[in-house]
């Protein structure tokens, strides 16, 4: 096992080096500069345009609960996924019924029906309290998914300029090719499975699944969001009508979309639970004012 | 340190409204203080997609082999007037377009009258705002053609479509359908005035006997029941001044997405 240097300075901890460069052999308690103000910066303002993306996204799929592959999809048209909300034969309740490629989910509670703050059930694919806004308005919904849409295009523009620039994406993104060795991946994927927290050199950098993780979200998932809710837009493929071939067809895009939407909030879960798993206060630390804590090799 | 101190005030300022719009996203979303955030949405739609339009492409066209079935009807299916259902069991034949406003020559023509001017059919992809989509065949005038023969004035920038259906009952009328559309996209060659469905007189459940095609805009724009074209140079005389019965109830007066 590497012995890492003990840190001669007992009060490490209070300081900041001056610059990232400024790199020590793995100490303890050092504090690092991990986060620069355009990551952090764009970091925040993603997470608040995706969640009202996201909410104006299920008002709108709400008018229209059902999705298709192909190029066109409407009531009575079969879909790949739908979800609707039932009368019980019997007892006349109201039921929420998911249906995912032929089989059939009772749902209710969460999708299809769910129930208000009186306990009255309300009709509705995704909960009102899910929505934006919270109860009827295609118009409002449309208005702010559009809005938040070019704040997301913008936000992210400036993010993907600077991680070119910097040099962010080379030197933090993508893996070395050490790092993609399978034994150095499997020994990642251990880690992760027994909720490893990194310690030392290792803390320094993304492991390799993160970085693979980042790279799908901000080079596929995100672009994918982009270009499927452009091929939804009669005007952009009016210029573009290549979009329609991208993804099979109007209906296949809408499809698209809405998995790609459920991968980022997949993608959000996890990243959450890994902020956990690394320590909350270090990590948002780190992503508010940039400074983030080495814990130092263990046998220390 | 002072950097720090308004740096923090600035992280929480951001997260005070991150969260008062996520939690109070009911009360909130319709707020007229957050209204330009949408208003610059709108602008940035329409100036984007404006620019990716100056060649006035044309929607992609399908083949006969790919009209769907059961092309669902949206709106009205039949307008509830004594004068629509006279009109209609006399198979239209007192029907008449007006087209008026700002023209040199205001036009008055019957269905045969536009039966006789020269055609345009397309199979295109409808799409409405809920999401659904379906491919349908149109056969109609170009609406260009009318517009040049009936020959704008200079100040002319829009035309209204006034429709014959009634969508909400109301006491002054205000729940008439109307929609307008400015001249970039009055003028494309495909948008038409239609008067045929897949191949046979257009339906009444789809707006009979005259129906606008406007195919790189959604659904709510393409009013059916079409009586009147008005050639306008502002929107805010009619209903409540956006444009159209949906833009009047919240919708966007530019729909190209």
């Amino acid at each position: 096992m590497a012995v890492a240097e003990q840190n001669p300075d007992a009060d490490a901890s209070r300081t900041v080096p001056q610059a990232p460069a400024a790199r020590k052999p793995a100490s303890t308690r050092e504090v690092m500069y991990r986060h620069s103000v355009a990551v952090r910066v764009t970091h925040w303002l993603n997470l608040l345009f995706l969640i009202l993306l996201l909410m104006s996204g299920l008002r709108i799929f709400n008018y229209h609960p059902a999705l298709y592959w192909g190029n066109y999809g409407y009531r009575g048209v079969p879909s790949v996924f739908s979800i609707r909300a039932v009368e019980d034969a019997e007892s006349g309740d109201p039921i929420g019924m998911t249906t995912l490629a032929g089989h059939i989910f009772i749902t209710t509670g969460v999708l299809g029906v769910s129930f208000d703050d009186d306990g009255m059930p309300v009709a509705g694919a995704f909960p009102n309290w899910l929505t934006l806004p919270g109860g009827p308005g295609l118009g409002l919904a449309r208005d702010w998914h559009f809005a938040m849409a070019w704040l997301f295009v913008l936000n992210g523009a400036v993010y993907l300029l600077f991680g070119l620039l910097s040099g962010h994406f080379r030197h933090d993104l993508v893996p070395a090719a050490s790092e993609l060795r399978p034994r150095h991946v499997l020994k990642d994927i251990w880690n992760h499975i027994r909720l490893h927290r990194p310690r030392g050199e290792a803390a320094r950098r993304y492991n390799v699944l993160q970085k693979i993780a980042y790279m799908i979200v901000v080079f596929v998932l995100l672009p994918v969001m982009v270009l499927s809710g452009l091929t939804m837009s009669p005007a952009v493929t009016a210029a573009l009508p290549f979009l329609f071939d991208l993804f099979g067809g109007r209906q296949s895009a809408r499809t698209i979309h809405f998995i790609a939407a459920n991968l980022i909030v997949l993608f959000v879960v996890v990243h959450v639970v890994m902020v956990l798993v690394a320590g909350v206060l270090n990590t948002m630390r780190s992503m508010i004012t940039g400074r983030y804590a080495i814990r130092p090799e263990v046998g220390q | 340190m002072k950097r720090l101190i308004s740096r923090r005030a600035l992280v929480a300022a951001g997260s005070a409204v991150a969260a008062s719009l996520v939690t109070g996203c009911e009360q909130i979303s319709d707020a007229p203080s957050l209204r330009w955030i949408l208003d610059f949405g709108q602008f940035m739609s329409l100036r984007a997609q404006r620019l990716l339009l100056s060649g006035q492409p044309l929607v992609r066209e399908y083949t006969e082999a790919e009209i769907t079935p059961d092309f669902p009807p949206n709106g009205t299916e039949r307008p509830n007037s004594m004068q629509y259902f006279q009109m209609m069991i006399s198979n239209f034949a007192s029907f008449r377009l007006t087209i008026d406003g700002m023209v040199k020559k205001p036009l008055s023509l019957s269905l045969d009258d536009l039966k006789a001017l020269p055609s345009h059919t397309q199979i295109t992809q409808h799409n409405c705002d809920e999401g659904w989509s379906a491919i349908g065949q149109w056969t109609g005038v170009p609406l260009g053609n009318l517009l040049r023969t009936a020959e704008l004035l200079p100040d002319a920038r829009y035309v209204v479509f006034h429709c014959l259906d009634e969508l909400v009952r109301t006491a002054d009328g205000s729940g008439f359908y109307y929609e307008s559309l400015d001249l970039f996209d009055a003028m494309h060659p495909q948008t038409i005035l239609a008067y045929g469905m897949n191949g046979r007189a257009l339906p009444v459940a789809h707006g009979a006997p005259l129906r606008l095609r406007v195919e790189r805009q959604i659904g709510y724009k393409h009013a059916k029941y079409v009586t009147r074209v008005e050639v306008v140079d502002r929107l805010n005389r009619f209903g409540k001044g956006k444009g159209g019965f949906w833009e009047d109830r919240g919708y966007q007066w530019y729909a190209g997405q």
